[in-house]
C-alpha cells in the first residue's frame, strides 16, 4: 500500500510541487525549514487542501485528481491527523473527544467510549482526566488526547504535525513508542526534531521551498540532504544513553559529560560541526574525548563530512582543509572531542 | 468606574468626567421617571385587565414566533456570511445590518410595498396561495422578525468567525461529514453566542412598535402587542401605560443580566 502524491497545491503566492512522491508503509518523516510546505503536504493528503493539478492516490484509489473531477472529501479518506495546535473539541469531555471518530463511524456511545478509554490509557492519559474538558488539561495531556482521538477510527494513514513539540519529557518516550507501533499503516511525521527522525522514521522526505529535494532511507538522505537546512538538521548526531546528573552513559560504553542535569533514559544530540577531530589525544578542557576510526569521508565543496565508528557512531563536519591536514582517510584512528556545552539532552 | 488605579486614570480634563456622568444621568433619568410614577399597589389589577392580558398574549406569540423565524433563517445566513467566500461581502453585511439602523416605520412601509397585497411579492402570495400578510398575526411576526434578525445574525456570525474552521477541519479528518460537523462541532462550539443572539432577537422582537404598526396594524387580539397597548393606554389610562412599561423594562433588564458576561466587559 502506498500514498502517491504527484501534483501541485497552490497557496497564496506560493505552491507545493511534488512529482512522483511515493510514501511507503511505515513511518515517513517529512522535514524542512519553516514554510517549506510540510504542513501543506499533510493537509493535501488529508483532504483539507485540494490539488490544483496532478493526482493523489491513497492505497490504490484516487483521492484527488482535478483533471478527472475527482475529489474524495476528508471525511471519506481514512486519513487521520494530529494537528500541531491539537484542535480538541472544547465542548466535549476528554473521553468523548477520543470517541468522536468512532461515533461518526456508527459506534454507539458505550462501545465508542470503551474503545476510547483503552486508547487514552495507551497514550498515558490518566482516567481522572477523562471526564474533564480539554481546557482543563496541560499542553502535554492535550497532545496525547489528540493522538488518541486520531488513532481511534483506525485510519490507514496518520499524519502527525510536530508531534512532540508540546509534550513533557515523560510523555515523549511513550508517544514515540506509540507512533513507532502505530496501527496506522502509514505514519507521516512532520517534524523539527532530529530525535524523531533518528528513532522513528524509516524514510525521510526533505522539502525545500515547495519542492521535494531529497528522499529515501535516513542514511541515504543524510548523505544527500538536498538543501542546506536538511544538511544541518540531518547532520545532527543522536546518541541514546542513561543519564545520571550531568553524566550520560552511552550504549557504546562511553560516558559523556553534559551541561544539564537529567536522570533516566535520554538522547544526547549535537551537530556534526560540534565534533572536533585530532591526530593525538587532545589536551585541555574537552572532557568528552574518545578514540574513533574514520569509516568514510564525504567531500562536498569546502566541507568534509567524516563518518566515525567506535564507541559512538557519529558524523563530524570539518573544513576540507583540515581534513587534508589531518590526512583523514577510511581506517585511520583519530581522537574525537566534544564540548559539554554543545550537547543537548532530550528526555 | 474607578477600577483603574494607574496614573493614567487621572489624566483627563475634568469637563470630560462631568459630561460623562451627566450622560449616564440622562440614561438613568427615564427609568427613575417610570419608577416614581409606578402604581405599585394597583399593579396586579392593572396587569390583570383583559386588554393588557390580550396584548401580552399577542406579544408572546408574535415575539416567540419571530424569534423562531430568526433562528431558522438567521443561522444559515450567519453561516453563509462567516464561511462562504462572497463576491460582495461588505455589501452583504451592510444589507444584514440595515434593519438595525432603519427607522422601524420605514421598515414597515418597505414591507408593505414588498409583501403587501399589491406589493412586489405580496401580489403573488395572494394570487397563488391566497395568503395576505398585512394586518395579520403572521404579518406582525414578519415585521418583528425583520427588525430582530440582524441582532441574531451579527452575534452568531461574530462567534463563527472567532471560532474559525479549525475544529471543522479536525472533525472532517475524524470522518464527520458536513451535517455531522455542523451539528456535533460547529453549533455546540458557538452555543453561548446562539443563546445570546436568541435572547437579543427576542428582546428586540418583543419591543417592536413602528414596523408592526405600519405593516400589521393595530387589531386587538391579533396584532396589538404590548408596545402598541402601551402607546394607546397613554391617552386612556396613563397608569396602565406605566405598568406595561415596567413589565417590558423588567424583561429587557433580565435579558441584559443574562448576557452580562458577554456584553458587559468587567
Amino acid at each position: 500500500m502506498t500514498v502517491s502524491f504527484d501534483g501541485r497545491v497552490a497557496r497564496e503566492g506560493w505552491a507545493l510541487q511534488a512529482d512522483g512522491l511515493d510514501i511507503d508503509e511505515g513511518v515517513t518523516a517529512v522535514i524542512g525549514a519553516n514554510g517549506a510546505g510540510k504542513t501543506t503536504l499533510g493537509r493535501a493528503v488529508a483532504g483539507l487542501d485540494r490539488l490544483q493539478a496532478g493526482r493523489l492516490v491513497i492505497a490504490g484509489s484516487v483521492a484527488d485528481d482535478p483533471a478527472a473531477g475527482v475529489f474524495v472529501p476528508a471525511h471519506r479518506r481514512r486519513v487521520g491527523m494530529v494537528f500541531q495546535d491539537h484542535r480538541l473539541f472544547g465542548h466535549l469531555r476528554v473521553i468523548d473527544n477520543a470517541a468522536f471518530g468512532l461515533r461518526r463511524a456508527g459506534a454507539n456511545r458505550t462501545d465508542a467510549r470503551r474503545q476510547a478509554a483503552a486508547l487514552l490509557e495507551r497514550v498515558g492519559v490518566d482516567s481522572s482526566a477523562w471526564s474533564r474538558r480539554p481546557a482543563a488539561l496541560s499542553g502535554g495531556q492535550r497532545q496525547r488526547v489528540a493522538v488518541a482521538r486520531a488513532l481511534a477510527p483506525q485510519p490507514d494513514v496518520l499524519i502527525v504535525d510536530e508531534p512532540l513539540a508540546s509534550v513533557d519529557s515523560a510523555g515523549r518516550t511513550r508517544l514515540r513508542s506509540l507512533l513507532a507501533e502505530s496501527p496506522a499503516r502509514h505514519v507521516i511525521l512532520i517534524t523539527h526534531d532530529p530525535v524523531d527522525v533518528a528513532t522513528l522514521a524509516h524514510t525521510v522526505v526533505v522539502l525545500d521551498d515547495g519542492t521535494v529535494v531529497s528522499r529515501g532511507s535516513t542514511a541515504a538522505v543524510a548523505a544527500a540532504p538536498g538543501c542546506e537546512w536538511a544538511g544541518r538538521f540531518l547532520g545532527a548526531n543522536v546518541v541514546a544513553g542513561q543519564a545520571r546528573g550531568t553524566e550520560v552513559a552511552t550504549e557504546g560504553g562511553l560516558v559523556l559529560t553534559v551541561a544539564e542535569e537529567a536522570a533516566g533514559p535520554v538522547y544526547v544530540t549535537f551537530g556534526a560541526q560540534a565534533v572536533t577531530l585530532h591526530r593525538d589525544r587532545p589536551a585541555g578542557s574537552a572532557r568528552n574525548a574518545w578514540q574513533a576510526e574514520v569509516q568514510r569521508v564525504d567531500i562536498d565543496g569546502e566541507r568534509a563530512r567524516i563518518h566515525l565508528t567506535g564507541p559512538l557512531e557519529v558524523r563530524a563536519d570539518v573544513t576540507r582543509r583540515s581534513a587534508d591536514e589531518l590526512r583523514l582517510h577510511p581506517g585511520l584512528g583519530v581522537w574525537a572531542s566534544l564540548k559539554a556545552t554543545e550537547l543537548s539532552v532530550v528526555t | 468606574m474607578s477600577a483603574s488605579t494607574g496614573v493614567g486614570a487621572g489624566r483627563m480634563p475634568a469637563a470630560v468626567t462631568w459630561v460623562g456622568f451627566a450622560a449616564l444621568g440622562l440614561l438613568v433619568l427615564p427609568v427613575v421617571g417610570l419608577l416614581q410614577r409606578a402604581p405599585w399597589s394597583a399593579l396586579p389589577s392593572i396587569l390583570g385587565e383583559s386588554e393588557v392580558l390580550e396584548a401580552l398574549r399577542v406579544s408572546l406569540i408574535v415575539s416567540l414566533a419571530a424569534t423562531a423565524v430568526c433562528l431558522v433563517l438567521g443561522l444559515p445566513l450567519a453561516l453563509v456570511l462567516a464561511r462562504r467566500r462572497l463576491r460582495f461581502p461588505r455589501m452583504a453585511r451592510a444589507v444584514v445590518m440595515l434593519p438595525m439602523v432603519l427607522p422601524p416605520v420605514v421598515a414597515g412601509t418597505a414591507l408593505l410595498f414588498a409583501l403587501g397585497r399589491r406589493g412586489l411579492v405580496g401580489q403573488w402570495l395572494e394570487a397563488w396561495f391566497g395568503v395576505s400578510l398585512p394586518f395579520t398575526v403572521a404579518g406582525a411576526v414578519v415585521a418583528a422578525a425583520f427588525v430582530a434578525l440582524p441582532f441574531f445574525v451579527v452575534t452568531v456570525e461574530a462567534a463563527l468567525r472567532q471560532a474559525g474552521d479549525d475544529l471543522d477541519e479536525a472533525a472532517a479528518t475524524l470522518g464527520a461529514g458536513a451535517w455531522a460537523t455542523l451539528v456535533h462541532v460547529t453549533l455546540p462550539t458557538i452555543r453561548p453566542a446562539l443563546a445570546a443572539g436568541t435572547a437579543l432577537a427576542w428582546a428586540r422582537a418583543l419591543g417592536e412598535f413602528g414596523a408592526t404598526l405600519t405593516f400589521a396594524g393595530n387589531f386587538p387580539g391579533r396584532t396589538r402587542t404590548l408596545p402598541l397597548e402601551t402607546y394607546l393606554a397613554l391617552e386612556r389610562n396613563p397608569e396602565a401605560a406605566v405598568a406595561i412599561s415596567l413589565v417590558l423594562m423588567a424583561v429587557a433588564l433580565a435579558v441584559l443580566i443574562t448576557l452580562r458576561d458577554r456584553w458587559m466587559p468587567r
